[in-house]
């Protein structure tokens, strides 16, 4: 789908990946099976240069969806006026197919944290971030998606399950969910939940887009298993499994990998996009 | 027992403060050592955001050391807002007054310097005057004009020769530094910052054109801080670095 001015509204039903610019010149060479790119927004908000430029010309070849990481809709204050402009002119010249953010805060005080800190699930914070929702929604002029996050460790204080909240979310604002399967495995084992039964709740008819991403392995002081969401590695296999089973049950979406530290050689990257193309023939057929 | 962000926000700068109580596993018991998943991410994508910004600085100093440093000046300063691309502008200012580094005086320049490429890498796209619109120009007109300067130009002026320790602590087989001092000019062609070492007087000039002074009036700034100011050179400088957007004549 076009908008008039010939960009794309949605993301293909088709894999993606995390554009990183050392890969700027094998995507515009060789880029199967990958159809479309995402970029974290941060990453593109200086005035000019090389990032802008190459951003530019390869939105000229591929649906872009522009992915927030800082915007801290999780926050407790009020979302920052300065950085949804800034948002809001990135979307602006980039009409790009998608734009998302996260469940999670990261602004505290002026301090920026770089880093997706969790929030407790209650009758108050569901209030709060659907206003930060609809007003994220109102400025850029809109819908957005909303990712589920990855825990380590959870909130005494929390009434709702995430996929209430989330559910909630999506039908008071009225926006799309990213679901992350890395992230609902992740958070799964770390907090001793049933993933398929993470996926089986969740509202699966709003999900516009899907993550895929490698996490490292670690323990708690109990030596229960502490999976940590690292993005330095292939995509696990119980994960690649948890895929298989939420596509059977949502249809086809896009799917993105997330690849962000110890980034690989493009043929790596592409391997991992065509694994997940053939989990998306699955269900095709 | 609610966590406020306020609390959540300390403790992940302090960690000598306890895990806030009303976290905790999947079972119910206390989050203990799961906090510190948060505390290590942000502190290592904090650092690691210092890393890449100053190369030269962590060559100069060793991994160990720039890991320290940084870690200290990450909780006395962190980030201001969500992009991170030129966070630590505080940073030269911070190695020069830290006791265990401030006797290696060079090392707040190099930071600088490093700082400005990081700046004129992402300053704003701009095009340049070419040589003949200068040449077009009669000597009075030109004595007159004043240069707009593309958004990517720096100058660092130091008392210590930054471009030479900049280039030994980049690159295998650079030469050691000599003893002396130099102001360095970025000038940004296309997409990457291009360091020039200035002549004599050639640091006063461009000051003075920065400052929207006239060519005349930069050229006397450079002449009366040293005699073998040398104009045609310093021209030639800016206009291969592409670094004249515009020229403004009186008229």
């Amino acid at each position: 789908m076009l908008d008039t001015s010939g960009h794309p509204t949605h993301l293909p039903t088709a894999p993606g990946v995390g554009y990183k610019p050392q890969h700027f010149q094998d995507i515009l060479e060789n880029p199967a099976p990958v159809t479309w790119l995402e970029v974290h927004a941060e990453n593109y908000m200086g005035d000019g240069g090389r990032p802008l430029a190459q951003l530019r010309h390869l939105s000229e070849r591929f649906p872009i969806s522009v992915h927030g990481v800082g915007l801290s809709i999780g926050g407790e204050g009020r979302l920052d006026p300065d950085h949804l402009a800034r948002l809001k002119h990135l979307c602006g010249w980039l009409l790009p197919a998608s734009f998302s953010e996260h469940l999670a805060w990261s602004t505290h005080d002026s301090h920026f944290m770089n880093d997706l800190l969790p929030l407790p699930y209650t009758a108050t914070t569901l209030a709060r971030v659907t206003d930060h929702i609809d007003e994220v929604q109102e400025a850029l002029g809109r819908r957005m998606l909303l990712e589920n996050p990855s825990s380590y460790l959870a909130f005494v204080e929390s009434t709702l399950s995430e996929t209430d909240f989330l559910t909630e979310i999506a039908r008071r604002t009225g926006c799309g969910l990213l679901l992350d399967v890395n992230n609902v495995f992740i958070s799964a084992t770390n907090l001793a939940v049933d993933p398929r039964a993470y996926i089986d709740a969740f509202p699966l008819a709003h999900v516009g887009e899907i993550h895929l991403g490698g996490h490292d392995e670690d323990e708690d002081d109990h030596g229960a298993p502490l999976l940590i969401d690292s993005h330095g590695r292939e995509v696990a296999d119980p994960v690649w499994a948890l895929l298989d089973y939420t596509l059977q049950r949502s249809g086809p979406r896009p799917v993105l990998i997330e690849w962000d530290a110890d980034v690989p050689d493009w043929p790596v990257l592409a391997d991992e996009a065509r694994r997940a193309a053939r989990a998306l023939e699955r269900v095709a057929a | 027992m609610s966590v406020c962000q306020t609390s959540f926000h300390d403790a992940l700068f302090d960690r000598t403060t306890a895990v806030p109580p009303g976290l905790c596993d999947g079972v119910g018991q206390p989050a203990g050592r799961r906090f510190n998943v948060y505390r290590n991410n942000v502190a290592v994508s904090l650092t690691e955001a210092l890393e890449h910004g100053f190369p030269a600085v962590r060559s100069l100093i060793g991994d160990e050391n720039f890991k320290k440093v940084s870690g200290l000046f990450l909780l006395q300063t962190p980030p201001s807002i969500p992009v991170m691309m030129l966070y630590g502008q505080e940073f030269p200012g911070f190695l020069e007054t830290f006791p265990p580094l401030s006797h290696i005086g060079y090392l707040g320049d190099i930071a600088r310097l490093e700082q400005a490429q990081r700046e004129a890498y992402h300053a704003a796209d701009s095009g340049s005057v070419a040589a003949e619109t200068l040449a077009r120009l009669s000597p009075d007109a030109l004595a007159h004009t004043r240069f707009r300067l593309a958004a990517a130009t720096r100058l660092i002026r130091s008392c210590w020769p930054i471009y030479d320790i900049w280039r030994f602590a980049t690159m295998n087989g650079a030469p050691k530094p000599a003893a002396l001092a130099q102001d360095v000019l970025i000038t940004r062609p296309e997409y990457d910052p291009a360091l020039h070492v200035l002549p004599q007087g050639g640091a006063a000039f461009v000051a003075a054109l920065l400052a929207g002074n006239t060519l005349a009036e930069a050229c006397d700034a450079g002449a009366s801080d040293a005699e073998a100011f040398d104009l045609s050179a310093m021209l030639s400088l800016l206009l291969q670095g592409g670094a004249i957007t515009a020229v403004e004549t009186e008229d």
